[in-house]
């Protein structure tokens, strides 16, 4: 079964500038690919370019097996919904939906049975004669989507469709695209800037930035295994704590000093590690570091550190010391006692440890 | 002290009084100044000669007399005819409504492309064609005359229709591609992914939102069309004068008696439907004036 | 050859125009620059002989009398339209209550044909049956206004005429100007206790430059376009005190048929125009790119 879609060494040039540099993706069908990046980093154009919106300067876009590279958008068998919806403003609900359809010569009859299927599906029956101004945000991203669904198209492409709305309804809308797409089983391709949205949704990630392809992977992947030191910033929030230690080498693995102000150095071990540069960012994840008094296992390093700030959130605590120099996070349990200025034991899980060497940022294990 | 306590606010309170009325007095004046030609020109134009010697410019009619009126619109002398403004107004209606009508369209057109199909050298295009706005037409009469004479549309209303949607199309286009570059170009997009044509998206999609600056255009382009003289005079003969041509005709003709009552009739009949058409829509009108010089 | 077509729909549609833009403007500011080089007279030549037609116009003193008109008719209408737009926009910007009304009525000299304006204040400006008579009626009677006749002060009235036609443009301009200035920082400058003729002159005006440069490029361009005016006011005279470049270029293409002198007094307007309006164009695109 070849792949729903498939980028191969897709290269984009405006002028002198390169905006997309050696792209290589592939999704099977039925998954939900999500391109995740800070603004610029290309993801939009990168959906543009799948689109067929945007030309490319090389490289090969299939989808369904087919050369999609120079074929435009409406016969790339593709469904879009954009940031801002871009529902047709003089028209109806109802002839927003139908309008791609009217445009491709299907018969009234037709229409009028796709559309009510639609509209059932969404909830919007109610909403067919109403122009889009005359509906809310969360009822034009359905409208935007009933669109995009009366296509029955291959591939479904998402343009930051959640960015215009408020929290609460961003959520909400979330988990109803997450719905629609465990109900159809239908394969999309989702832009979005916030990574909790791609951690949700998705079921391969690729990250970018600055039109290169930092990793691609299942959201479990990126997580816990990022491939350097950007994706291991960018994704999961709060952020990974990249602490930087100098390494050394014995029969019993790897040994990690890092230094602290007004303290003795501390020393982390992991014996997995066959070998590493002399200087390394460590990088482990605020989960990965506990409070000892509450926490109990084997396998968990102790070392007993300054505490410089607490913030209580609820069904967390966040503690802050700083390490190597930098500004670490931990994040414990609500029953914790940690105290701003006091001194606690935390553990440490090193198993969950990430490498990354300090000057190309790559991942070392 | 209690004293001045007391009247502080009373005396604040009268300062801005007048001020108030100072600003209303001042407002009044200059609303004066500008309504005073229009006055002096309909009640000159109700006098009889007999009163215009002997009165003053600014006193009411003494009798009320709409002869020069018709003298004006039938048997006013422009030259060596002495039909009065009547064929020439008609002449003016031919020439403004089709040159109105085309250069909008073409404008409209224009400024689609301009604003939402960019492509390589499309700006560069648009700034090119957008001078052309900006030279004086002298530099332009001479070879347009010659063109004219060739294609043998000199002296017609034709001729004067071609040269004015020539000219036009820069401030059209210009207005039109304002506008359009305010819709969001993700509107094209899905429109193109839901499969319509370049022609397809400008009728569904942009046409129908376009009529505040339809009218904005329209209105503009009558009033310049409408009001031209240096094109009327230069490419026109005798039968075939716009009605600024024939206005100026009548009240420079050096035969017989100048019958002051006759020209502000004239030029009130001249002047009637711009004026007419601001009035009305003068809102949309300001618009016009603003959108293409105001860059925000 | 559909698809073809489509895709290059956009570059086919805009052709026309431009291809028209090419020949109507530039191809025939070159013919008139060409002409303008050759010794035409009635007809044009094509043989090129050099400025002659310069020479002969800088030399010729009713163009020198046309050209010092453009400069001073030019600079008083801009000057004090501006003014007067300004002051008159600062005191509607006031809150007044029938804005409306009195935006309207300065503003509608705009709506007119400079034909029909030049023969208003023909008419009011008429030495024996006009405002001079009137001023005189009242018993001021040795009150005299006949500058319409007066070679030396023939121009001023087209500078008057012109002022009444352009200013409330002027003023519309600057009033959406002053009203776009963020309100926030003048309630800041109030909550200050900055009184209000400090606040148009220390904050307000000065973040209005791009409208004053908007308002001096639409008046300029007016000011070298006044034709219809000067035509209708004056006829360009007396004898020719009022004449402008452009009812200099007229005479010479129309009535003199001495093309070559059109043809160099066109294409020296067409200079000063650019040299005005290049620079900002070129601004604004730049702005508008960046």
């Amino acid at each position: 079964m070849s792949p729903i879609l498939e980028i191969k060494n897709l290269n984009k040039n405006y002028g002198p500038t390169n905006i997309l540099n050696d792209v290589n993706a592939s999704i099977e069908d039925g998954e939900f690919l999500v391109l995740v990046g800070p603004s610029g980093c290309g993801k939009s154009t990168l959906l543009n370019c799948i689109a067929g919106l945007e030309p490319i300067t090389s490289g090969t876009i299939r989808i369904s097996g087919r050369d999609m590279t120079h074929v435009s958008p409406k016969d790339r068998d593709i469904a879009m919904v954009f940031q801002s919806y871009a529902l047709y403003p003089t028209m109806s609900v109802a002839k927003n939906i139908t309008f791609g359809m009217k445009v491709r010569g299907i018969e009234k009859a037709e229409q009028d049975v796709k559309l009510a299927e639609v509209a059932h599906l969404l909830q919007i029956e109610t909403l067919l004669d109403r122009r889009p101004a005359q509906l809310s945000g969360g009822q034009r991203q359905r409208v935007a989507m009933g669109r995009a669904l009366v296509r029955n198209p291959k591939l479904f492409l998402f343009d930051e469709p959640l960015s215009n709305l408020d929290a609460k309804l961003r959520v909400e809308m979330r988990t109803e695209i997450k719905k629609l797409h465990q109900n159809l089983g239908a394969s999309m391709v989702y832009v979005t800037h916030d990574q909790i949205e791609a951690m949700t949704l998705a079921t391969k990630i690729v990250v970018m930035k600055g039109g290169m392809v930092q990793q691609i992977g299942s959201p479990a992947e990126i997580y816990m295994r990022p491939a350097n030191l950007f994706v291991a910033d960018f994704m999961g929030s709060p952020a990974m704590n990249l602490i930087p230690a100098r390494v050394t080498m014995n029969g019993k693995g790897a040994s990690f000093t890092i230094t602290r102000s007004a303290a003795p150095p501390m020393v982390l071990h992991d014996e997995n590690i066959k070998s590493l540069p002399d200087n390394v960012l460590l990088g482990l994840r605020p989960e990965d570091i506990g409070d000892a008094s509450l926490r109990k296992g084997r396998k968990l390093q102790i070392s007993n550190c300054h505490v410089d700030v607490v913030e209580p959130a609820g069904a967390d605590t966040y503690v802050l010391m700083t390490l190597g120099g930098v500004e670490v996070t931990a994040r414990l349990q609500a029953e914790t006692a940690a105290q701003r200025g006091a001194n606690m034991e935390f553990t440490f899980n090193m198993a969950k440890a990430s490498y990354f060497d300090a000057n190309t940022g790559e991942r070392l294990n | 002290m209690t004293n001045s306590l007391i009247t502080n606010p009373l005396r604040k309170m009268m300062k801005r009084l007048v001020l108030r009325w100072l600003l209303y007095l001042l407002l009044c004046t200059f609303a004066l100044y500008y309504m005073m030609p229009l006055f002096v020109m309909i009640t000159t134009s109700l006098k009889n000669l007999e009163e215009i010697r002997t009165g003053s410019l600014m006193s009411l009619p003494r009798e009320i007399t709409m002869a020069a009126w018709s003298t004006a619109w039938s048997s006013a002398c422009t030259g060596i005819q002495c039909e009065g403004l009547r064929p020439y107004f008609w002449n003016s209606v031919l020439l403004a409504v089709p040159a109105v009508l085309i250069s909008t369209i073409i404008g409209a057109i224009n400024g689609y492309v301009v604003a939402q199909w960019r492509f390589k050298l499309s700006n560069i295009l648009f700034a090119l064609m957008l001078f052309g706005c900006f030279i004086p037409f002298q530099v332009v009469l001479l070879p347009m005359a010659r063109v004219l004479g060739m294609t043998g549309l000199a002296g017609s209303i034709s001729g004067l229709i071609f040269v004015h949607v020539i000219y036009g199309i820069g401030f059209t286009t210009l207005f039109f591609r304002n506008y359009y570059v305010t819709i969001p170009a993700e509107l094209v997009k899905a429109a193109k992914v839901d499969g319509a044509s370049f022609w397809r998206i400008f009728f569904s999609i942009f046409l129908p939102l376009s009529l505040p600056i339809i009218v904005v255009t329209v209105i503009w382009q009558f009033t310049q069309i409408w009001n031209d003289f240096l094109f009327g005079v230069s490419f026109s003969q005798a039968g075939t004068q716009p009605i600024t041509v024939a206005l100026n005709n009548i009240v420079n003709s050096t035969t017989g008696v100048k019958e002051y009552n006759v020209d502000m009739a004239a030029a009130i009949i001249a002047a009637l439907p711009t004026l007419l058409v601001y009035i009305v829509a003068g809102k949309y009108f300001i618009r016009g004036l603003t959108a293409g010089s105001v860059k925000g | 050859m559909m698809e073809w077509m489509e895709k290059q729909m956009p570059k086919l549609v805009l052709a026309p125009s431009f291809a028209a833009s090419l020949i109507f403007v530039y191809g025939f500011i070159g013919w008139t620059a060409w002409v303008s080089l050759t010794k035409s007279k009635l007809l044009p030549r094509y043989d090129i002989v050099g400025p002659i037609q310069y020479q002969r116009l800088f030399d010729s003193p009713r163009w020198d009398v046309a050209l010092s008109n453009l400069f001073v008719f030019g600079f008083l209408f801009i000057v004090i339209s501006m003014l007067l737009g300004l002051v008159l926009a600062i005191l509607l910007d006031q809150k007044i209550r029938t804005e409306g009304i009195i935006r309207t009525i300065y503003l509608y000299p705009m709506a007119l044909s400079l034909i029909v304006t030049g023969t208003a204040w023909k008419w009011i400006l008429n030495p024996g049956l006009g405002f001079e008579a009137m001023v005189q009626s009242w018993g001021w009677d040795s009150f005299t206004f006949g500058w319409l006749v007066d070679p030396d002060m023939a121009i001023y009235t087209v500078v008057i005429a012109g002022v009444w036609q352009a200013s409330g443009f002027v003023m519309a301009l600057f009033l959406a100007g002053l009203r776009s200035v963020d309100q926030e920082i003048i309630k800041a400058a109030q909550v200050d206790g900055i009184p209000t003729w400090r606040i148009y002159s220390s904050i307000i005006l000065p973040s209005m430059a791009a409208v004053f440069l908007s308002a001096f490029i639409v008046l300029a361009h007016l000011a070298i376009k006044s034709f219809d005016l000067v035509i209708a006011l004056t006829g360009g005279g007396p004898g020719y005190a009022t004449d402008l470049p452009a009812t200099y270029m007229y005479t010479m293409a129309f009535s003199r048929g001495d093309i070559g002198q059109a043809a160099s007094s066109a294409m020296v307007m067409m200079m000063v125009v650019f040299a005005i309006v290049v620079p900002y164009l070129y601004s604004e695109l730049r702005a508008r790119n960046d």
